[in-house]
């Protein structure tokens, strides 16, 4: 039920029967990149919508409530806002690489979108090392934001961009790392391979309490490696005025202001593909009535309800704690995410080498 | 006796571990809670409110001059308003008229109120002994042009309330 | 104070120096701090205030004393009433007169008010200076009950101009007494929520303990009081040490720590919240009739100095009237706690991130309209 594999290839055979082989395929590109992009411009304003409900909600706010229904429309109207303003071009600047950051920064994370299996079958590409695709590409956002900092010649800047450097470096390894368990366990890189080993359960439950833990510090460092609060530094609202992206305005200043939602939704993701049996619907043991009923709830959904519940995790974090010093931000992954991490793989080869897991 | 110190140290550690998670949830319960809560939202709507919106009776919005429904107020020019004014918002402009009974008396012309100087310190309403001075609940001060904050506050055509005989006996 | 000037015209052109204000978010206002950057450390502070001043001392001269008072509001704007009562007293002492005793707990009541109300923004601040931002919302939140019984009785939610040399302006709203008891009842329940969301959590601790030592030396020579001073250990509670309005009839402990980090300059004012609500129900059920303002000829302090100090929300407040015998002062000075606070910043907080030195201008609580005047 719910396949879309024959869908997308009916669509393929189509374009096969009515172009030559290089139209079809690069009509075949085009429309991915247009789905690609729609779903990226709408999944960010609504991250984007759903943060500000939420953290209104902790607050004790009503948040957004002007445009629209119940603000639905606020941030396309702030997305308008911004297309319309007037990018102000920085005095003695690099101005190439000025210009070229944000885009760096927004093409990583769209990107990394391409891999992702929203549902079976609904996946751009299935690469066969899908895992290590996502982390490479995710992390070349960094460079972007590097490059920001460095070229908006203003100091504050420069200390954001030098503190997102440390930073993602650092937390990479326990991103690595946490993701290195379930690929242990799964045997595979291949996001469909890893989806389609959790079929009898998913990973965190299966995985006994290493993969909780090691669920646990993929979310602190996923959120880490999004510069997202407590991990904030880069922009350390507070210290910084803005980190790197001070100088930007309108329109560059809200790619970069989408692709730290669109990184989070990665994050999210991947979490949910490896840790949450990606878009398969819960079943618990044995309880068929139960399970057939599940059955019945489309994997898009089922997807997108995991992805949001993770992403809820996250903003939950930013509205509740204080932010973290550099130091004890490096000090958090190297004496104790990056230790446990290790050990934490050591006990899941053990247990993989035994067969000891579900 | 090394090698206890070092379990000691690798307790020490995730017992850090443990409290600092646990602080954590603590904090997150604090806001996950209001977050399930609706009841608990304290921002209002404003311009739809406004109906409702309603300032105290003590607020001070804006200084009036009160007048009765025959369009008289009781300022009988005596300046004490303008001279307690701190920074000189108040201009009383007023003229000597001989009344009939050919006592001359000071009439007010003009009662000028610089709303964009004043500080609502209210030594003005406090200073007034003909109680013709008070705050109104205005609260909506915004203009787009600065000249219309100076306000003239004695209505077109009105005229001074004639001092009644009781009102004299309570003054003295 | 020398040494930090010679420090300037010195200065290596190479160094690494970035301005935090006049506007940045972590100054709470237009104040600038001249800062020196090796990497993420800071190397020196210079403070440079002046960007809000408006010689409130000046003006005061031309105005006579109850005239003055709303000038004083706007020093430091979170503690107005606490700033009219210290001129207020000031004059009276002058005059050699006393306000009756329901003058006196209605003051002490506002005054505590006041104080919660503002380490209630503190709070707030502090907590988004750390890059909490909700704690922003939860302290305004309980500090708009604490305006609204202000409002109903003063008229004014921030500055309000109430007490007034020989008493108060007109007399407390009839519900006063009836709010206020629902305050108290109220914040109650609050303040724990506050230690669960930040004095507990371990990356707020983590970010404030051990940062920012000042020691009571320090404290004492720079002369920082209030509740920065207390949390080195300096015993300098106007409110014990010359007990004034109606602190001498109230039960309440001067909390002082001897550590002098940030995270105790910040539970100073947690516990100074708890107290200041102890002194207000001992107040509120207990206040006596009598007359609201002296009847008074005329409000004029005799030739002479009058010194007079009281207990702001961030330190001692000092109001020194120079009188020649007529209505206005021939000069005034405020001795203003944030003044003094404000230049032990480059002694605590050079050698520490630049992170910590938005933690340490944070716990110093500084109000700059009060330092410039």
């Amino acid at each position: 039920m719910y396949d879309f594999a024959p869908l997308i290839d009916s669509i393929n055979t189509w374009l096969n029967g009515h172009l030559s082989p290089l139209w079809a395929g690069i009509v075949s590109m085009v429309l991915l990149g247009v789905a690609i992009l729609a779903f990226y411009a709408v999944l960010g304003l609504y991250l984007v919508y759903a943060e500000r409900k939420i953290c209104a909600r902790m607050q004790n706010r009503l948040g957004p409530n002007r445009v629209g229904p119940g603000g639905l429309f606020q941030t396309i109207a702030d997305l308008i806002k911004l297309l319309l303003k007037e990018l102000i071009y920085i005095q003695n600047a690099d101005a190439l690489l000025f210009n070229i950051a944000p885009f760096i920064v927004i093409v990583a994370s769209i990107m990394a979108i391409g891999s992702i299996p929203f549902a079976k079958g609904l996946q751009a590409v299935d690469l066969n090392i899908g895992v290590l695709y996502i982390l490479a590409i995710s992390s070349m956002g960094v460079i972007g934001v590097l490059i920001a900092g460095w070229a908006s010649n203003n100091k504050y800047s420069v200390i954001g961009a030098m503190r997102s450097g440390a930073q993602v470096i650092s937390y990479e390894l326990s991103v690595g790392l946490a993701l290195l368990c379930i690929i242990t366990y799964a045997g595979s890189m291949q996001l469909s391979e890893i989806i389609k080993s959790q079929e009898d359960g998913w990973w965190l439950f299966k995985g006994h309490i290493p993969a909780v833990i090691a669920f646990v510090i993929y979310l602190i460092a996923g959120t880490a490696e999004t510069n997202r609060g407590p991990f904030d530094l880069a922009e350390a609202e507070s210290e910084l005025t803005a980190g790197f992206h001070t100088e930007y305005s309108g329109i560059k200043f809200a790619f970069f202001f989408l692709a730290e939602y669109m990184n989070m939704f990665i994050i999210a993701a991947l979490a949910t593909t490896l840790f949450l049996g990606g878009w398969l619907p819960f079943h618990i043991y044995n309880f068929t009535f139960f399970n057939n009923l599940m059955d019945y709830i489309p994997p898009v959904i089922w997807f997108f309800t995991k992805t949001a519940f993770v992403i809820y995790v996250m903003m939950w974090f930013k509205w509740t704690f204080p932010r973290l010093r550099i130091d004890q931000l490096l000090a958090l992954e190297w004496k104790y995410l990056l230790p446990i991490s290790l050990l934490n793989l050591m006990v899941i080869s053990f247990l993989t080498l035994m067969q000891w897991h579900f | 006796m090394a090698l206890l110190k070092t379990f000691k140290d690798i307790g020490n550690y995730f017992r850090e571990i443990a409290e600092g998670v646990a602080s954590l949830i603590r904090g997150m319960k604090v806001t996950g809670r209001y977050f399930v809560k609706p009841s608990e939202i304290v921002t209002q709507k404003y311009p739809e409110n406004r109906a409702e919106l309603k300032m105290f009776d003590n607020f001070k919005g804006e200084l009036v001059l009160l007048h009765n429904d025959k369009n008289q107020h009781r300022c009988d020019a005596c300046y004490s308003c303008e001279r307690k004014c701190p920074n000189g918002s108040i201009e009383v402009i007023s003229s000597r008229v001989t009344g009939p009974d050919g006592r001359t008396k000071r009439v007010l012309d003009k009662y000028v109120y610089h709303l964009d100087s004043c500080t609502f310190c209210g030594l003005c309403v406090e200073a007034c002994d003909q109680d013709a001075l008070a705050f109104s609940q205005e609260f909506e001060h915004a203009v787009f042009d600065k000249s219309t904050l100076i306000k003239v506050l004695n209505h077109p055509g009105s005229t001074a309330e004639p001092k009644e005989e009781e009102h004299k006996e309570t003054k003295e | 104070m020398e040494e930090t000037i010679v420090d300037i015209n010195l200065k290596d052109k190479e160094e690494y120096v970035i301005n935090m204000g006049p506007q940045h978010p972590s100054t709470h206002g237009v104040l600038r701090f001249e800062t020196c950057l090796q990497g993420e450390k800071v190397k020196w502070i210079v403070p440079h205030c002046g960007y809000i001043h408006r010689g409130i001392e000046k003006m005061s001269e031309k105005l006579t004393y109850p005239q003055m008072i709303h000038l004083t509001d706007r020093m430091d704007y979170l503690s107005a009433h606490i700033n009219n009562e210290a001129v207020a007293l000031c004059v009276e002492k002058a005059m050699e007169v006393e306000v009756s005793d329901r003058v006196k707990y209605i003051r002490t009541i506002l005054a505590e008010l006041t104080r919660i109300a503002s380490h209630q923004l503190w709070w707030s601040a502090f907590g988004m200076d750390l890059g909490a931002l909700t704690t922003f919302f939860y302290g305004l939140r309980d500090r708009e009950k604490i305006l609204d019984i202000f409002e109903e009785t003063t008229g004014s939610r921030l500055t309000q101009s109430y007490i007034t040399p020989g008493g108060l302006m007109h007399d407390v709203h009839p519900n006063f007494q009836k709010k206020v008891k629902e305050f108290c009842k109220y914040f109650r329940t609050k303040l724990p929520e506050y230690d669960e969301l930040l004095t507990g959590n371990v990356i707020f601790r983590e970010r404030t303990i051990g940062i920012g030592y000042m020691s009571k030396e320090d404290a004492i020579d720079f002369g920082v009081t209030g509740p920065s001073g207390r949390g080195s250990g300096f015993h300098c509670d106007i409110r014990k040490i010359e007990p004034y309005s109606a602190y001498p009839k109230v039960n309440f402990n001067e909390i002082t720590f001897t550590e002098g980090d940030t995270y105790h300059r910040y539970l100073v004012r947690i516990k100074e919240m708890w107290e200041s609500l102890s002194i207000i129900e001992q107040l509120v059920d207990n206040i006596p009739q009598g007359p609201i303002m002296l009847e008074l000829k005329a409000i004029k302090a005799p030739k002479g100095d009058f010194y007079q100090r009281v207990e702001t929300a961030r330190g001692e407040l000092g109001v020194y009237i120079v009188s020649d015998g007529a209505p206005q002062p021939a000069r005034i000075h405020f001795r203003t706690p944030n003044f003094s606070n404000l230049f032990i910043i480059n002694k605590i907080s050079a050698g520490h991130k630049i992170a910590d030195l938005v933690a340490i201008s944070g716990s110093l609580d500084l109000v700059i309209p009060d330092i410039d005047r």
